[in-house]
């Protein structure tokens, strides 16, 4: 089977910084895997190379095709990434900007077709967001919104969804909400998921697999049990865990020390 | 827990918010409202129902009686309506231009003027008008005493000043924000009007031609300066509307409208050197007109959405029907003198825009 992501020797440098080195990664076509690491270890910069939002060297390919082939639009319609903190434009109804997700359909001096309006509407009533289709996306609550948000790149066709901290906004049902729809649609469409995520016991209770970054590079990666593991937590975190196993995968508890 | 329900076949399609008939009917209706009451009105009152007709006389292929006497009719086709048409192009443009600059830098309070557009035109307007005072070489035609050199000046003078901004703004790095263009025009602004003060200072006799100009007059059109501005202001609205859906999508930020596919930077160019090219036309024959800029596509996004897509074309509509009647207002209020139209834009826009605020269901 092609792997939907391939990632070969990928760094970037912003301001002359180097922020990601030597990148390699490896994501199965269905397959979810997300990418932990502590504050500043390149986990968005490594989103933002293989969605083609930042320049880097080495190679990405997304379902056998390499990045630099594919023009903005058939790269839009391949992968579709949902931002830590998407924008909201004030105003804006909710099916007018899930529509935006049919932007790589449209020509750049076209307008919506019946079957783009359809098919919005199709992934409102999927996500079960109908009854929001006319209301302002910002009277929304935070739970809400992200569903939307997830639903203006489903609206993409992409296979593949890059999630960048797709739960740091929400309360603790509401994460498990988002990620349980998020795992259904990965199953009901064949989706491919590359997420980033802070919070480990969840991260590792949905992941496939899991990559550790560390200071721009792959520091561990495996299955939840072989990266969450109190070592390496404590060695790339600088944290002190303990590590449970859990139904569905390992448990991270942060523990205090006392002096 | 979040449920998946069945198709949208089951239930009714939303549709998306679009420019609604009812506003381009009243967008259009305030054009010609605006335009037959502002031609009816002057030192000669002109019946309105004649007026209308005489309009209607004017396009190719039609032939009526107006009713209207020689002498009317030529008040009307010659005097009144040039004018008229000179502040619906002017009008339009700037509204046209500020709803633009507003959606490319996702910045409620861009007008066209931000990116250096007003300080160009101020200093090259300036520099002409000091330089006729200085050496009195550059020729005043017109019918009306119009010298051509000031708008040739301001015009020139408008597109340095955005092409610096630009060149400074937008040049080196590609990481470099759209707010780094508006902190680029702010000071080129300031270059320029540094220069505007000082040739002020220099020939303090310009003073009071010079502050004539910025607050802006229609008082000396004629059907040419309509003709020189038309061709801008239709080329660059063509462009300018083009790109509506695109502004859309920029709404989300650059980053996120790059991944859905479009190319923000691409179209913040097109749509930087469009919506300058015709702010600084209108500018040179009309001089610098404040506040219609700004407060017709807020108006216009507080009373009928939130789209560019229907924003842009109707505040080209009430802009043009907003600043003739402002025009009108400036020509008749303190008759036979004459107000300057930008004080007539602020005095009675503001008071509007402030009802329109308070009234709306969006703010």
């Amino acid at each position: 089977m092609t792997a939907a992501v391939m990632v070969r020797d990928v760094a970037v440098t912003l301001d002359r910084t180097p922020i990601l080195t030597g990148i390699d990664l490896d994501v199965a076509t269905g397959e979810w895997v997300t990418i932990i690491g502590p504050n500043g270890a390149g986990k968005s910069t490594l989103l933002k190379a293989i969605g083609g939002l930042l320049a880097h060297t080495g190679s990405v390919e997304l379902f056998g095709e390499s990045l630099t082939t594919l023009s903005r639009r058939e790269r839009a319609r391949v992968v579709a990434t949902v931002a830590q903190t998407p924008i909201v434009p004030p105003g804006i109804p909710v099916l007018d900007y899930v529509l935006l997700g049919r932007t790589p359909y449209i020509a750049p001096l076209g307008r919506e077709s019946r079957t783009d309006i359809d098919a919005a509407n199709d992934v409102l009533s999927s996500l079960d967001l109908h009854r929001f289709g006319g209301r302002q996306l910002e009277s929304l609550s935070g739970g809400e919104k992200q569903r939307v948000f997830l639903a203006r790149a489903l609206a993409q066709g992409a296979n593949l969804l890059l999630l960048d901290e797709p739960t740091s906004a929400l309360d603790i049902g509401h994460q498990q909400d988002v990620l349980e729809l998020v795992d259904g649609l990965r199953r009901d469409r064949g989706l491919t998921v590359l997420a980033t995520m802070h919070d480990l016991s969840i991260a590792g209770e949905y992941a496939d697999r899991m990559v550790l970054l560390a200071d721009g590079r792959v520091a561990a990666s495996g299955r939840p049990a072989e990266v969450l593991t109190e070592d390496l937590l404590a060695q790339h975190y600088r944290a002190r865990v303990r590590v449970l196993p859990g139904e569905q995968g390992p448990l991270v508890v942060p523990v205090r020390q006392l002096p | 827990m979040f449920r998946r329900t069945g198709s949208v076949s089951t239930r009714t399609a939303i549709e998306p918010a679009r420019l609604r008939v009812r506003w381009l009917v009243a967008g259009v209706a305030a054009v010609v409202l605006v335009t037959i009451v502002s031609v009816s009105i002057g030192p000669i009152r002109i019946n309105p129902w004649g007026v209308f007709l005489q309009l209607l006389d004017e396009i190719p292929g039609v032939h009526l009686n107006t009713g209207l006497s020689p002498r009317d009719s030529a008040v009307v086709t010659e005097l009144r309506l040039p004018r008229v048409c000179l502040g619906l192009l002017v009008g339009s443009m700037l509204a046209l231009a500020g709803g633009c600059y507003q959606g490319i830098f996702r910045n409620p309070l861009a007008d066209p003027y931000l990116l250096g557009v007003a300080a160009g035109a101020g200093l090259g307007a300036t520099a002409a008008i000091a330089a006729q005072h200085a050496f009195a070489v550059l020729p005043a035609a017109g019918g009306s005493g119009t010298p051509y050199a000031i708008p040739l000046a301001a015009f020139v003078g408008a597109l340095i000043a955005v092409a610096l901004t630009y060149a400074v703004g937008a040049g080196g790095s590609r990481y470099r924000s759209p707010a780094t263009l508006i902190l680029a025009g702010v000071a080129v602004s300031a270059f320029f009007t540094a220069g505007q003060s000082f040739l002020q200072q220099k020939y303090v006799e310009t003073i009071r031609e010079v502050y004539s100009w910025i607050m802006g007059r229609l008082t000396t059109a004629g059907w040419h300066d309509v003709l020189l501005l038309l061709p801008y202001v239709v080329v660059t609205g063509i462009v300018i509307l083009s790109q509506r859906r695109q502004l859309d999508v920029m709404a989300v930020g650059d980053e996120e409208a790059e991944s859905l596919g479009a190319h923000p930077r691409r179209t913040r160019l097109i749509l930087v050197l469009a919506a300058s090219l015709g702010t600084a036309a209108a500018v040179s024959v009309s001089g610098l007109i404040g506040f219609v800029g700004i407060i017709v596509p807020h108006a216009v996004r507080l009373m009928a959405g939130s789209s560019y897509r229907v924003i842009l074309p109707l505040s080209a509509l009430f802009g043009a029907a907003f600043l003739a009647l402002a025009d009108l207002g400036a020509r008749t209020l303190m008759s036979p003198n004459e107000i300057p139209i930008g004080v007539v834009t602020a005095f009675f826009g503001a008071p509007f825009f402030v009802i329109v605020m308070r009234t709306s269901r969006r703010v």
